[in-house]
């Protein structure tokens, strides 16, 4: 968006304050997020910066906030919580997802739209409701005395229902560009469906599939609101404890945390904008 | 194919190498792939139903369901059905609420105690009152006509009331006029003795209150009164008194036991409420999230002053989104129009400062305005530094209503941008460029031109920011204050904190409904199809 050669001087003057304005936008949306980097190299125990901070004094900087995590106890179960969660509910949204979008992708399918609203429907609800409502429902499923709050298993299944609508709907958007025709050539070669699936359907749909994984572990990793409610103590993952953190005495390895959480969303962010690009490749569409 | 047609002729039907006929065989085969097509939703639909939807139907039923006090008093309730709503309700009512409310099983003692708190949604005062019933009701049950007299007048109860009275019977005039009472009285053991009993035998109190009757009828007690007067003013009118009262003590005992344990239970307001909220669905949870309540004669009127908190709470969520929404349409129009315009290697590279932080943790970009916000913060200091500030003056930006406007504009505006931009793209610039060479000036042409075709993602964008902002919880709790606390955070208390489940239910289901109906705008105006991830 280059100025063009006929602007006016008004339209110059605008031209620019309009960069400034985007400048300062954009300013407003990335300067929180880089702000806590620095701060959780903090020697003091502050949330700003002190002084000597400003001066880059090398005494001022230091890892302690980082040690406090790998020394906590309670931190070190919570990431470990974190993962077994986020993987576990991801293999379970992945894999019934992806099916389901196989099926929601196909011109047979009776009562699609339906289908889809409730499919899709974990992530329109919002989440204090959910919340509410797995809680009631999973301490005493049916009135039964089977109660799944307060056990892996519970949140697991939780965060797995929450994460499917995110693979459902990428899968699907990956399959709107699938040429069944591919199919129609593999069963004629004399393929069974499983050697169609695994050697023809899954590998041009994968890049769909893991950017899908990638969001239903996401959601999982930095969901709360359902592991406030269905939780134990025994169950507690990064964001609870984050979320304690704040609440009781939040100190400054919570900021720590969140770098490794800020690296970490950094690196899928990456991963998905080159699967996107290399699905955009595979599929020959170019922006 | 056209040759098999020529050959079979108009009158035979078109059939398959096994020889049913093609339609059928068409039919099989289009159910037979609708039915395939179905099961590979079918394990994830299962799944959903169960871990999801079962969940979110239990709790709108919880919001309706009402069952603590049919559990707790079924045949009382039962009776109070035969109870017009006059007075106070029949001697049944009563014979059965003692009998049930004295069960001291343990299911039996859980289930008053829930009646006890549903109860008290309705009056406050109604915990306290069922816990002191129920420690009476056994009590009561083994001596009826003790409590009975208590409840006609609590100078039954006084300390010094029987012993004069026993001191009394030691007269001839009383033996003569009340004989077996006297000689009830004499079996008590009073004094210091350690057979000492503190009350007089059981037997007693009925006695006294047959004899009274029968005294009264055949004029005898007139002859004792004076004699007690001498004695104790104070008793001799209570004699009288009961000596009045006594037929309709003896038929109505429990009645008076139970006012005596309390005098709310001779109020008819009382039962009234126990009868509305004996039934086995209610509205109350719904009228109290709108901040109304039924009166004494089964209205709908608005709740007292002080407990009219909802409504405005609501109004203050959709003011909150509608600013937030607002707020995030006004920063996310012109980079969005930016990083559409932009070249791609360009315009690929800032977009990356929106979804880093759309895809950084909700709590870290929390704690982040935290950082930045709280009175000691990064901004403040600042500030303070520049000399903008004084020392003792700084700003209060968090733990408020402007702390949670700001965190939560951004941590939505990713929202509002990817659907804004994935529109701008799709507009090709030839339209301006036609314009401004139709005479156009920039302004005209923007507004004119550009901006009408950029509807759908200002649409999407808007609904989908208030969808999310509508509900959210995280943040107005950690950043909020006081005066920050959305509908989100008064759910989580009814859940957590008061343990009013059937409230937050109903809240929730109020919250569901708005959600849905926004949800369904976004579905006709741009499809959940479409709708775009990262």
């Amino acid at each position: 968006m280059a100025i063009p050669s006929y602007a006016g001087p008004l339209e110059r003057v605008w031209y620019y304050l309009y960069r400034l304005i985007c400048a300062a936008i954009f300013f407003f949306l990335i300067v929180p997020i880089l702000v806590i980097i620095p701060l959780s190299f903090n020697a003091e125990p502050y949330f700003t910066f002190t002084p000597e901070m400003l001066r880059f004094e090398a005494e001022a900087f230091s890892l302690r906030w980082y040690a406090d995590i790998v020394n906590n106890e309670q931190w070190l179960h919570s990431i470990k919580n974190s993962f077994i969660i986020g993987i576990a509910s991801t293999l379970v949204a992945t894999s019934l997802g992806t099916l389901a979008a196989l099926g929601l992708s196909r011109a047979e399918l009776p009562a699609k739209s339906l289908l889809m609203g409730i499919l899709i429907s974990p992530m329109i609800v919002p989440l204090i409701i959910t919340a509410a409502a797995m809680f009631f429902f999973y301490s005493a499923p049916f009135g039964s005395d089977f109660a799944l709050a307060q056990t892996y298993t519970g949140v697991i299944l939780a965060h797995a229902a929450l994460g499917t609508p995110f693979v459902v709907i990428t899968v699907t958007a990956t399959l709107v560009g699938f040429d069944k025709n591919l199919i129609r050539a593999s069963n004629s070669m004399g393929a069974d469906m499983p050697t169609t699936f695994f050697k023809v359907i899954m590998p041009l749909i994968l890049p769909g599939v893991i950017s899908g994984a990638l969001f239903a572990f996401v959601t999982s990793f930095d969901e709360v609101v359902v592991v406030l409610f269905m939780a134990g103590f025994e169950q507690r993952t990064i964001p609870r404890q984050m979320w304690a953190g704040i609440r009781e005495q939040i100190s400054p390895t919570i900021l720590a945390v969140a770098t490794l959480l800020i690296i970490i969303s950094t690196m899928l962010l990456a991963t998905i904008e080159l699967l996107r690009r290399r699905n955009e490749k595979m599929r020959g569409v170019t922006y | 194919m056209a040759h098999a047609v020529e050959e079979a002729g108009p009158a035979r039907p078109l059939t398959m190498a096994d020889g049913t006929p093609l339609k059928v065989a068409l039919a099989r085969a289009t159910r037979r792939s609708k039915i395939r097509a179905f099961l590979l939703v079918a394990p994830l639909l299962l799944f959903i139903l169960v871990t999801f939807i079962f969940p979110i139907v239990d709790m709108l039923m919880r919001s309706v369901d009402n069952p603590e006090v049919n559990e707790a008093i079924p045949q009382t309730v039962a009776e109070l059905e035969n109870w017009d709503g006059e007075g106070l309700p029949q001697d049944a009512v009563f014979a059965a609420f003692i009998q049930e409310m004295g069960d001291r099983s343990e299911g039996q003692r859980r289930n008053i105690g829930r009646m006890g708190a549903r109860l008290n949604y309705e009056d406050g005062g109604f915990r306290s009152l069922i816990n002191k019933s129920q420690r009476a009701a056994a009590k009561i049950q083994d001596d009826p006509m003790q409590f009975a007299l208590v409840g006609f007048d609590e100078r039954w109860e006084d300390k010094a009331t029987w012993p004069t009275l026993d001191a009394l019977a030691e007269t001839p005039e009383f033996a003569e006029v009340l004989p077996e009472t006297a000689a009830l009285l004499r079996k008590w053991e009073t004094g210091n003795s350690p057979f000492a009993e503190k009350t007089p035998k059981p037997e007693t109190y009925p006695t006294l209150l047959t004899e009274l009757e029968s005294a009264q009828a055949d004029g005898s007690l007139d002859r004792l009164l004076p004699l007690v007067q001498a004695e104790n003013e104070e008793l001799a009118a209570l004699l009288e008194k009961t000596a009045t009262g006594a037929g309709e003590i003896r038929e109505n005992p429990l009645r008076f036991a139970l006012v005596g344990v309390d005098p709310d239970w001779g109020k008819p307001r009382t039962w009234t409420i126990i009868k509305q909220v004996s039934s086995p669905i209610t509205f109350s949870y719904y009228l109290n999230a709108v901040d109304r309540t039924y009166d004494i004669e089964g209205n709908i009127v608005m709740q007292p002053e002080w407990k009219q908190i909802y409504v405005q709470l609501f109004m203050k969520t959709i003011y909150v989104s509608i600013g937030v929404t607002v707020a995030c349409l006004i920063l996310a129009y012109p980079i969005s129009y930016l990083l559409a315009t932009l070249p791609p290697s360009k315009g690929n590279l800032l977009l990356i400062l929106v979804l880093l932080p759309f895809w950084t943790s909700l709590l870290v970009r929390t704690t982040s305005w935290i950082v930045l916000l709280q009175t000691q913060g990064v901004i403040n200091d600042t500030l303070v530094f520049l000399g903008i500030l004084s020392d003792d003056n700084r700003i209060e930006m968090i733990y408020n209503m402007t702390g949670t406007i700001i965190a939560m504009t951004h941590i939505l505006l990713p929202f509002m941008v990817l659907p804004m931009y994935s529109v701008m793209k799709t507009i090709s610039p030839s339209y301006m460029r036609a314009a401004r060479s139709l005479g156009a000036n920039p302004l005209i042409a923007f507004v004119r031109v550009y901006m009408p075709q950029t509807v759908p993602g200002i649409g999407a964008g808007s609904i989908l920011v208030f969808i999310l902002a509508i509900g959210y919880y995280i943040t107005p709790a950690l950043v909020g204050g006081q005066d920050g606390q959305l509908i989100s955070n008064f759910i989580a208390y009814h859940m957590q904190k008061s343990l009013n489940w059937g409230l937050a239910a109903a809240l929730g289901t109020i919250l569901l409904a708005g959600v849905l109906v926004m949800y369904w705008l976004y579905d006709r105006l741009v499809g959940i199809d479409n709708m775009k991830l990262g």
